[in-house]
């Protein structure tokens, strides 16, 4: 009998994992091809304009090799200072799809480069479902892994970041994240140093891949300090913890782009405090065990006098040097997620960025969706029965929401946690229904005298032991081996106690609901999900696979494409020298530096804001101030994005008001009051004469009335102001098919003519008078 | 009245950790006797850094976290080890040994990439 039952289990077992397998597989190629619409929709293309930056460089990389690419300094960008690569990049997901394609050619499948880059980011979705299935696995068991693997496949706060064509550090970023804490929670569970090995290593991956890997080194130390609070100090904790600080700090010093900032920013120090604090309670622990409980009192109050005077000593030194520096040691980047008011006071740039701001409500549903509701379900469930593993789960949770808070781009980290909760409490759910279900059903169940209440007193010895019989009525996610352990579990629990009461341990009670309660509540389940997945693929399909590249929309008279900026960088690839350089505002300086090949002045990398303010100066100038600027910086052509026929609205004009903050921040005769009218940007008849004789201004609507006849603009819906005048410092010579990107080249100087004094730039608009000699006729500019 | 309580209490913990502690197997001692080693070398390797000052920043730390991360790795070796702890006790020593090797080998790979 006992043989015969083994022999059973261990049928059921293989089953179980073959058809977990099974459905890991499908949650993978589902994860893969739900992010393929962009593909289907437009064509195999690299979106926005990040992604080109990290396609260059992983063009740079194939081509030249990894000792090169780690030493390059790139001199076609930020003219005329340059920017050092390979300090400034991290390199994770520039190595990864270098290596992808290096295996691809070593067996002789021709993949393109530009493929490698486009397809990275839906493989390593896949890879991070299965990661989320382990980590859930760690924390609840297999039914809640397989759940959470299956809704992270389709969360579209996720996909819209990892779409095929989206090569961004997130693609392959979030994968390391997750796996990173599947096995730190992998340790804490087994007490393993291989793992915590493994666990430093994924660290490394992660600190390679993005910059966000700061949370990770301050969600781990959080979480071991609650531990100890809380009293859940083990050893296991130690070897999870401690050899993770030492080697992930080393390895994190690695990188160049962190280098030695893992020893003195701010963002490490709660793991190097946490560090010390574990290791103050392993000694104590450790006394506490050698010791006789007399002797251990009297070393406590010994060393917690002592201790803390050493203690406070030290502190206040530490404290010291942090508050000496402006920023008490954070980053200006981190300094804003704490303190979210700090960008836009200090730093424009950063408050200008459209992610970082903060997410409305009704993004938190467009984005989880119905997650959103079974997150607190997810995290009450935790706590029956609360572990290391579960303590962790929901302080990754709540950290999360408070970071997704504060800034957009965080929602994505929010992600992965939402999505584990969610899968745990829908596992929960589905065990108590369908447990109700398999007790009640009238199929071959002896026993009626289940008790059809809500009630845990039912479950006699009959109908324990009817359970372990009818062992063929399993659902498809149940966690086999799981019920099984709960069931012979509770077996041993009724034979022990007396007494079939109402107990106080969750664990003992088997909740059992009424049958038609349990199948309503099964199907309503199923339909949330349904819900979930049709919203899931609507957002993939509609809502987060635009290129932003290529623009389309739909007319009576049908498709219309707009790949007016793919013809502008083209243009310039095919009509200028290899060496002219590019000014435009720094939303383009990746695009043009990828697609053009050309120089740029700045680009979105942002790292040095006096050069942007700079550029931004210029384009805020009247048309002389703006020539002597560029001219300084050898520019050759100027591009501007106008959206005014066709209604494009994030153009250049539109994003005229941060050209004006950044550069007024930096240069103070560019004064914001005087481009405002009634506190607003107009650029109709009521404009400013400053906004009116700005470069902005000229270079966007110049010949803009020859189009309809009264010049009227689509974004902003009025007429514009100053409809007819020519410009004199900068010539045109490219407007795309829409009119979205126009090119302007720099008039040269005009020579100057020996036995005259007179300036060689004419007159310009604020009023500078020349000083003519000589026969020359005064050109007047007869439209002003 | 009190100063002489609390030295004779300090003498007596003293006392009682000495006992304690000599009753430790010889093997845990031996890798107790290799932690101390390793901190002692990490404050030594402190010491020189304040005294000469520290210009191969990242020497200076591959070097100090090198003895410092050995330490921590022997901890949780003997805490592996040790045979009064519950938790391990169906983890052969030989496994530990081999964890405790190949955790080092990484750490000392990385610190000779970092050394400079």
């Amino acid at each position: 009998m006992a043989l015969e039952d083994t022999q059973e289990k261990a049928v059921r077992h293989a089953f179980g994992n073959v058809l977990s397998l099974f459905v890991l597989l499908l949650i993978g190629v589902f994860a893969f091809s739900i992010r393929l619409f962009s593909v289907i929709k437009y064509e195999s293309v690299i979106h926005e304009f990040d992604p080109y930056f990290n396609y260059r460089v992983t063009q740079y990389l194939t081509k030249n090799g990894v000792y090169d690419f780690w030493n390059w300094f790139d001199d076609r960008t930020w003219y005329p200072l340059g920017r050092v690569i390979g300090g400034t990049v991290y390199p994770g997901l520039t190595l990864t799809a270098g290596t992808i394609w290096w295996i691809l050619n070593f067996f002789n499948i021709p993949l393109s480069v530009e493929t490698v880059c486009v397809f990275t980011a839906p493989i390593f979705s896949a890879f991070a479902s299965w990661a989320a299935y382990l980590l859930t696995k760690e924390v609840k068991g297999v039914g809640a892994g397989l759940t959470a693997a299956a809704l992270l496949a389709m969360v579209p706060s996720y996909i819209s970041r990892s779409v095929a064509g989206s090569y961004d550090n997130e693609a392959v970023a979030i994968f390391a994240l997750i796996f990173t804490f599947y096995l730190y929670v992998k340790t804490l569970n087994t007490g393993s140093l291989f793992y915590a090995t493994l666990n430093a290593l994924a660290y490394f991956y992660m600190v390679c891949s993005w910059g966000g890997y700061t949370f990770i080194i301050n969600l781990i130390p959080m979480h071991v300090l609650l531990c100890i609070i809380t009293g859940r100090y083990s050893s296991r904790l130690y070897i999870a913890y401690a050899p993770l600080v030492v080697l992930g700090t080393l390895l994190a010093a690695l990188v160049p782009v962190v280098g030695f900032n893992a020893v003195m920013t701010s963002e490490h120090f709660a793991s190097f405090l946490v560090f010390i604090i574990i290791h103050v309670v392993a000694l104590a622990y450790y006394i506490k065990g050698i010791l006789t409980p007399k002797m251990f009192k009297v070393a406590v109050t010994l060393v917690v006098s002592v201790g803390m005077i050493v203690c406070v000593a030290v502190l206040a030194i530490l404290i010291a040097v942090v508050a000496s520096s402006p920023t008490k040691g954070w980053s200006g980047r981190s300094l804003s997620l704490l303190d979210p008011t700090y960008a836009s006071k200090y730093i424009p740039i950063i408050a200008s960025v459209s992610e970082h701001q903060p997410p409305t409500w009704p993004s938190y549903f467009m984005d989880i969706n119905v997650l959103a509701f079974l997150v607190p379900a997810g995290i009450i469930a935790c706590f029956f029965p609360l572990s290391d593993a579960s303590s962790f789960a929901v302080l990754y949770i709540v950290t999360s929401v408070y970071f997704s808070g504060v800034m957009v781009r965080l929602m994505l980290v929010l992600a992965p946690a939402a999505c584990i909760m969610s899968g745990i409490a829908l596992s929960e759910a589905f065990d108590v229904f369908g447990r109700s279900i398999k007790l009640q059903f009238p199929i071959g169940n002896q026993t009626d005298d289940v008790n059809a209440g809500n009630s845990s007193q039912v479950s006699t010895n009959n109908s324990v032991k009817q359970e372990s019989e009818k062992t063929e009525n399993t659902l498809k996610e149940r966690p086999v081996k799981k019920s099984k352990k709960k069931e012979k579990e509770k077996e041993k629990e009724k034979e022990k106690s007396e007494s079939t009461s109402i107990t106080k341990q969750i664990e003992k009670k088997l909740l059992i609901l009424p049958f038609e309660a349990s199948l309503v509540a099964i199907v309503l389940l199923v339909l949330l999900g349904s819900f979930y997945v049709v919203h899931s693929v609507w957002a993939a399909a509609e809502a987060y696979s635009a290129p932003s590249i290529v623009l389309t929309s739909r007319s009576h008279d049908g498709l219309h494409v707009f790949d007016d900026f793919r013809e502008a960088y083209a243009w310039l690839r095919h009509n200028t020298d290899v060496d002219d350089k590019v000014a435009s505002w720094w939303d383009y300086g990746y695009q043009t530096t990828a697609m053009a090949n050309r120089t740029v002045i700045v680009d979105n990398n942002t790292w040095n804001n006096t050069h942007i303010a700079t550029v931004g100066t210029a384009m805020s100038s009247p048309e002389k101030a703006a020539w002597d600027i560029f001219n300084s910086l050898d520019v050759k052509y100027v591009l501007v994005v106008f959206g005014g026929l066709v209604g494009y609205p994030s153009d250049d004009i539109n994003k005229f008001l941060w050209m004006v903050r950044i550069g007024g921040g930096v240069f103070p005769h560019i004064k914001e009051p005087d481009y405002l009218r009634d506190g607003q940007y107009r650029i109709d008849s009521q404009a400013t004469p400053t906004m009116l004789n700005c470069l902005m201004y000229k270079l966007s609507y110049y010949r803009f009335v020859e189009t309809d006849g009264r010049g009227f603009d689509r974004v902003r819906h009025t007429e514009i102001g100053k409809k007819y005048f020519k410009l004199t410092h900068f010539e045109e010579v490219f407007t795309t098919h829409h009119w979205m990107v126009r090119i302007y080249k720099l008039k040269p100087a005009k020579n100057r003519i020996r036995g005259q004094t007179k300036k060689s730039k004419s007159k310009t608009s604020t009023g500078k008078n020349n000083q003519k000699r000589g026969t020359r006729a005064t050109k007047k500019n007869p439209y002003p | 009245m009190g100063r002489s309580t609390t030295a004779k209490e300090a003498e007596a913990l003293v006392q009682s950790l000495r006992s304690a502690y000599s009753a430790t197997p010889t093997n845990l001692k031996i890798i107790d006797f290799y932690i101390a080693f390793a901190v002692v070398t990490a404050l030594i390797q402190v010491v020189y850094m304040a005294i000469v000052g520290s210009f191969p920043f990242n020497s200076f730390l591959s070097g100090l976290l090198s003895c410092v991360g050995t330490a921590v790795l022997a901890v949780c070796l003997r805490i592996q080890v040790n045979k009064e702890n519950k938790e391990f006790k169906d983890l052969p020593p030989e496994r530990a040994f081999a964890d405790f090797v190949l955790c080092n080998l990484v750490l000392h790979l990385v610190i000779m990439n970092f050394l400079g």
